[in-house]
């Protein structure tokens, strides 16, 4: 897997507030998280996990405070395309193939080579032998596959995942795994939300757990990770 | 990454989509073609009345055939949230719109081709001599038609009932396309045909205007 | 409280005030006699109602840009008044084409764009019943309203150009047939009155709305428990 661009990016959420007409989604949420960091974010279902990836891929704008990615490595604004996104819906087209998926968010996004990256990325999620075939006849495991291929396009420097494991049986949750830790050692700065304990979740180095939109546990501040995970279907 | 590349990708997306399944497209002809036909009962379609009230009725057909064929214009984007996969890539998000409004154009005139010869022929109304001029009313009609839609598709896309708030919303907004558009078909229909420009001018200025108001607002139409 | 009751007091004597304006200080019309002084309630009607539909536009716009609750509270308060003030013009045309030219309705030009902005707001309020979030609600009516309203002229020119090309019996009045200067000042008065009316009913509806909000919040506050 291709190392990051710039690799040294973080996050930082500062006193973070999202209001859904009077209801507080997230509320005072301030974050730091370092670059190369792997946190897995825990919390029950409406605690806030998805909101807060949400704001920190910049399609939700919060209702409060700010949101930065503090890079040692300028690269000017540190805009939408330096992080990618995969949630729990796909985000690729049923309608097209794997490669015209892929093609044209390249496209969009502005990548030099299109044809390169796209082959590139097609061999490292192992899809290259499928790449002709439409989405719509994909199973869950090679759907992730697309979107994890469309979330790293640009190479990005922070990557945020909804549940990304749902759905996904033995083995793609340890195809997951085992591309996460590559993402991983290579500098690339991880936030994913996960549910318990799992093949996934062992791959963090801090974990943070949220209810009713605040932060109540981090490993950061002396909290065990094991801890913070099983609570999290309590 | 331009606003020009990012439509133009998008466009291509757009008709790649439509054409592999045509299924939007053969729907709205078959729907167009059966409002015609049902409305040969409610006049005596002889060669005077149809020239009166053929134009109303063919741009009634074409408006509520739109109404319907843009419902899915943003649905279809609900239904792998590909419309946030959209949002995290291009950089203006016009692109957006300005991709849909230009297919869902394409879209209406082809059907309107299509049904222009059945109509001439069904209603015994002339089109060959007016023909050019024709094409650019289709033009600027459909185009009005399809910005409001967009736009439009984009709201009801987040409401309930939207089978119905659709057309409801469209039909309304519509008003001066459908007036305007109708006088001057009808005076290029007439025995002796001249070109209606007010009603010309009525049509460009309802497609600058809500353009403009697309291009201000449209990010909003996005928000999550 | 005092002031609101004060107010309102005011409203209802400016009303009377118009009201007997209208009916005793308006010279009587030649043609169409007793009639005629429902024009006095027709025409400030459609005035106040698009006053309100711009206050509305004006709401809308600043609810867009900067999302604060109590632009949508009025927009949507103002869209009520007006449409209240729109079916008293759509209602008071027939009334008075009736007796006179012995058709209940015409689709001369600003009779039939009423009728189309009417039904324009009435869609602005079924869209926001159709939207259950309140911020998406706010921001997504508010849209519709300024594409709405944009609209209008756009109906009215259209519309307008339509009934030359299809004339009919002009039954308010053509636009350049002179007013004896009394029957302006009663006209005028009546507008002022109304502007009144206009303005206590936003107060009670902005107040009932907002009212409605925190009602909202805590509703969904205790379900979400």
């Amino acid at each position: 897997m291709t190392p990051p661009a710039s690799p040294s990016t973080g996050i930082r959420f500062e006193n973070i507030d999202k209001r859904y007409g009077g209801l507080y989604a997230l509320r005072q949420v301030s974050l730091e998280i370092s670059a190369g960091e792997c946190v897995a974010l825990a919390g029950r279902n409406g605690s806030g996990k998805t909101t807060l990836l949400r704001i920190a891929a910049r399609l939700v704008r919060p209702s409060a405070g700010s949101l930065t990615f503090p890079s040692t490595h300028q690269s000017g604004e540190p805009g939408r395309l330096q992080s990618g996104f995969v949630a729990h819906a796909t985000m690729v087209y049923d309608e097209l193939t794997a490669e015209e998926n892929l093609t044209l968010f390249a496209r969009l996004q502005g990548t030099t080579e299109v044809q390169t990256r796209v082959d590139t990325l097609l061999r490292d999620v192992g899809l290259s032998d499928r790449r002709s075939s439409l989405v719509r006849t994909f199973s869950r495991g090679m759907r992730q596959r697309v979107a994890i291929a469309r979330a790293l396009l640009q190479e990005p420097s922070v990557l945020l995942l909804d549940e990304p494991a749902t759905g996904l049986d033995p083995h793609g949750a340890a195809w997951l795994a085992g591309t996460l830790r590559r993402l991983c050692d290579a500098g690339c700065t991880i936030l994913m939300s996960v549910h318990g304990e799992s093949e996934i979740s062992s791959l963090a180095t801090r974990g943070i757990r949220l209810d009713s939109g605040r932060v109540v546990a981090d490993t950061k501040a002396g909290a065990s990770l094991q801890s913070i995970l099983t609570f999290a279907d309590a | 990454m331009s606003l020009l590349s990012n439509t133009s990708a998008l466009l291509g997306k757009e008709l790649r989509t439509e054409f592999r399944s045509r299924e939007l497209l053969t729907t709205t002809v078959v729907f167009i073609l059966m409002v015609i036909v049902l409305f040969s009962f409610t006049f005596d379609p002889s060669s005077a009345e149809s020239r009166r009230f053929g134009p109303g009725l063919l741009w009634l057909a074409f408006l509520f055939a739109a109404s319907l064929m843009l419902q899915p214009c943003f649905l279809r984007e609900q239904t792998n949230d590909t419309l946030s996969a959209l949002r995290l890539s291009v950089e203006d998000p016009f692109a957006i719109f300005l991709a849909k409004l230009i297919a869902n154009t394409l879209f209406l005139l082809l059907t309107e081709f299509l049904l222009l010869p059945i109509f001439s022929v069904l209603y015994n109304v002339p089109v060959l001599p007016v023909l050019g001029w024709l094409i650019f009313v289709l033009f600027l009609g459909s185009l009005g038609v399809s910005i409001a839609g967009t736009a439009l598709s984009a709201i009801s896309a987040q409401a309930r009932v939207r089978e119905l708030l659709l057309p409801l919303l469209l039909l309304l907004l519509l008003t001066p396309v459908l007036v305007a558009s109708t006088e001057v078909t009808k005076a290029l229909l007439d025995p002796s045909p001249y070109v209606e420009w007010k009603g010309i001018g009525f049509l460009a200025v309802f497609d600058l205007v809500f353009l403009t108001a697309l291009w201000l607002f449209g990010e909003y139409l996005l928000e999550e | 409280m005092a002031k609101q009751v004060i107010a309102a007091v005011v409203v209802v004597l400016l009303m009377a005030a118009a009201a007997y304006a209208a009916f005793f200080v308006a010279p009587t019309e030649r043609s169409m006699g007793l009639i005629q002084r429902i024009f006095y309630l027709h025409v400030p009607s459609a005035w106040t109602a698009f006053t309100a539909f711009f206050i509305c536009f004006i709401a809308n716009l600043q609810y867009v840009f900067r999302r604060q609750p109590r632009w949508d509270w009025l927009g949507v308060s103002s869209a009520e008044v007006g449409l209240a003030f729109t079916t008293v013009v759509l209602v008071t045309g027939p009334i008075w084409a009736h007796p006179v030219w012995g058709i209940w309705w015409t689709w001369d030009a600003r009779l039939t764009s009423t009728f189309v902005l009417w039904l324009l707001y009435v869609s602005y309020l079924l869209l926001r019943t159709l939207i259950e979030e309140p911020d998406r609600r706010a921001l997504l009516s508010a849209l519709f309203g300024i594409f709405a309203f944009i609209d209008v002229p756009l109906v009215y020119g259209s519309i307008r150009w339509w009934r030359t090309q299809h004339p009919q019996p002009v039954i308010l009045g053509a636009p350049g047939s002179g007013l004896h200067p009394a029957m302006r000042a009663v006209l005028f008065f009546c507008w002022i009155a109304m502007l009144g009316l206009m303005a206590l009913l936003l107060r009670q509806r902005y107040q009932l709305e907002a009212l409605r909000a925190e009602f909202d919040i805590v509703r969904r506050e205790s379900e979400a428990r």
